[in-house]
């Protein structure tokens, strides 16, 4: 490796940690009140002692557990709808017009309507997420159906092909770049919803442990919190690209990519 | 033409209509693949084929010829089933009566199913214990050491050939072919046509080509049928010797003549 290149793969992380020590040196200096941003230091320190304890790795847990039950729940119901307004002329008519209706409501403007329905309960967290997660899932679904290759079908109808067949071998194929776009943007959004879930109410999680952490002024454990949330999407998102990247093996895009 | 109606998902030669034994008459003494009879096709109010008699011989080779929009697309649609004549008779004569004429059709652009492999392409529509089958069939294209492959890693007329794979693989009685090489450079273009000719000896299928290359419609046909606005005004046989060469007496008179006809406005 040339110095040129390991100059160039160093450069990207050179603003963040400029970042960085310009924080510790305030924090130190006392120029920045550790009730405002503790230092980076104490940062660790307090990630540190909640794995030590026990705690981080309990709240992550029921986060995700969270997240991906509702993730479930949307994202399947989501993807059946999509299925059946994408396949089904009866059931677009019956359907969509509805669902795009509901769709412009936003999501978090639910949020008083589902706390008188299901309390700050579980149920209630569950399903914003849920609402969250459905609408990028169902409509990606359904665009994805109507945009397969009308000739391709045309093709596979004249090869015999027809009901599940055509379904499995073109429609659903056809239909998955579009629909892994959806479940990027579902992946994203469900972080959203259940940090918001989880600073409206929760007795555990990652919402539970900031929020209890602000009531005691701990600003180093908030943080932790953030860069927990953070950490938790990107690894969502990783899951995504690799999900896309072991199922559109075919897709041009993704050749050039593992080639170069 | 927005929808994935479950309704139409049967294949789509069902459609057309089973001949009767009585149906078959007028055509008597002459074994054919396929006839039409006053068959006309409108889209709306435009007529694209008009009271169009038209039939092909069984295990022979025909040409149509035209301008673009002259309605020779549309006739390989109505013959292949893809879509319904407004009015008059298809009909397709099965060699046999147990069962019904195997049509395929070659498109102009190759249509591979670009997240299946070379191979699982010529595989559709067939159980997998053809698998052996569909191998030979690529061999036959001079593909087989390409069966792995994504489709987007093919050239232009690979794919095509791989298409022909697909169809051939199907053992049909009746290949339709519709412009299968417009879009191909001249050489691939020379190559392909020898490769249809050759495989169309060894199978002996009926050949039906929609084509606006007259030296195409010249070098494979052993009938020229020319359409123009929506009528044949032309149906010549070919009565030069395969494997033809552009230059072998005969042809280039031939093609100037089909041409000069093709131009003329009526």
């Amino acid at each position: 490796m040339t110095l040129n290149s390991i100059a160039r793969r160093a450069l990207p992380w050179l603003v963040p940690v400029l970042i960085l020590i310009a924080w510790e040196s305030a924090a130190r200096t006392g120029g920045l009140s550790s009730r405002v941003l503790p230092e980076p230091l104490a940062v660790v320190k307090a990630a540190w002692s909640l794995i030590e304890s026990g705690d981080l790795w309990a709240n992550v847990k029921v986060s995700a557990g969270r997240a991906l039950a509702g993730f479930a729940m949307g994202g399947g119901i989501g993807f059946v709808l999509g299925l059946a307004t994408g396949l089904f002329k009866p059931a677009e008519v019956a359907l969509d017009s509805t669902v795009q209706m509901i769709r412009n409501i936003p999501a978090l403007a639910m949020i008083p309507l589902l706390i008188l329905w299901f309390g700050i309960g579980e149920e209630a967290k569950l399903v914003l997420v849920a609402l969250g997660v459905f609408f990028p899932v169902y409509v990606n679904t359904y665009h994805g159906i109507r945009s397969v290759d009308r000739d391709l079908i045309e093709m596979a109808k004249s090869y015999g092909l027809s009901g599940f067949a055509l379904y499995r071998h073109v429609i659903l194929p056809g239909a998955l770049p579009s629909i892994l776009v959806g479940v990027r943007f579902a992946f994203g959004l469900m972080w959203v919803m259940l940090i918001v879930a989880e600073t409206i109410s929760a007795q555990s999680g990652i919402g539970y442990m900031t929020m209890n952490a602000r009531e005691f002024l701990q600003t180093d454990i908030v943080v932790v919190g953030i860069l927990l949330y953070a950490l938790l999407g990107k690894v969502a998102d990783m899951a995504a690209r690799a999900i896309e990247r072991a199922t559109l093996r075919w897709h041009p895009a993704y050749q050039t990519k593992a080639q170069s | 033409m927005n929808l994935i109606d479950i309704d139409t998902l049967a294949p789509a030669f069902r459609r057309v209509d089973t001949q009767t034994p009585h149906a078959r008459a007028p055509f008597a003494g002459r074994d054919l693949a396929v006839s039409l009879r006053g068959v006309e096709k409108r889209f709306g109010e435009r007529r694209v084929l008009d009271q169009l008699d038209f039939s092909i011989e069984r295990g022979s080779f025909v040409s149509i010829v035209g301008r673009s929009g002259c309605g020779k697309s549309t006739l390989l649609r109505l013959v292949a089933g893809l879509d319904r004549a407004t009015a008059g008779v298809v009909q397709r004569h099965a060699p046999a009566a147990a069962r019904e004429l195997q049509v395929r059709i070659m498109f102009q652009d190759a249509r591979l199913l670009p997240w299946k492999s070379v191979l699982d392409n010529v595989m559709i529509g067939l159980p997998r214990s053809k698998r052996d089958d569909a191998r030979a069939t690529l061999a036959e294209v001079g593909l087989v050491e390409r069966e792995k492959d994504w489709p987007s890693r093919l050239s232009g007329g690979q794919r095509q050939r791989v298409a022909l794979a697909r169809a051939l693989v199907h053992r049909p009685d009746l290949l339709l072919l519709d412009e299968p090489l417009g879009a191909l450079d001249a050489l691939t273009r020379i190559e392909m046509q020898g490769l249809i000719e050759r495989l169309w000896r060894e199978h002996k299928f009926t050949a039906l080509l929609v084509t606006h290359d007259v030296q195409e419609a010249v070098s494979l046909g052993d009938r020229i049928v020319l359409i123009d606005a929506g009528r044949i005004t032309l149906d010549t046989a070919v009565s030069l010797q395969r494997p033809r060469t552009r230059t072998a007496p005969g042809f280039a008179e031939l093609e100037e003549q089909v041409l000069s006809r093709v131009l003329q406005r009526s």
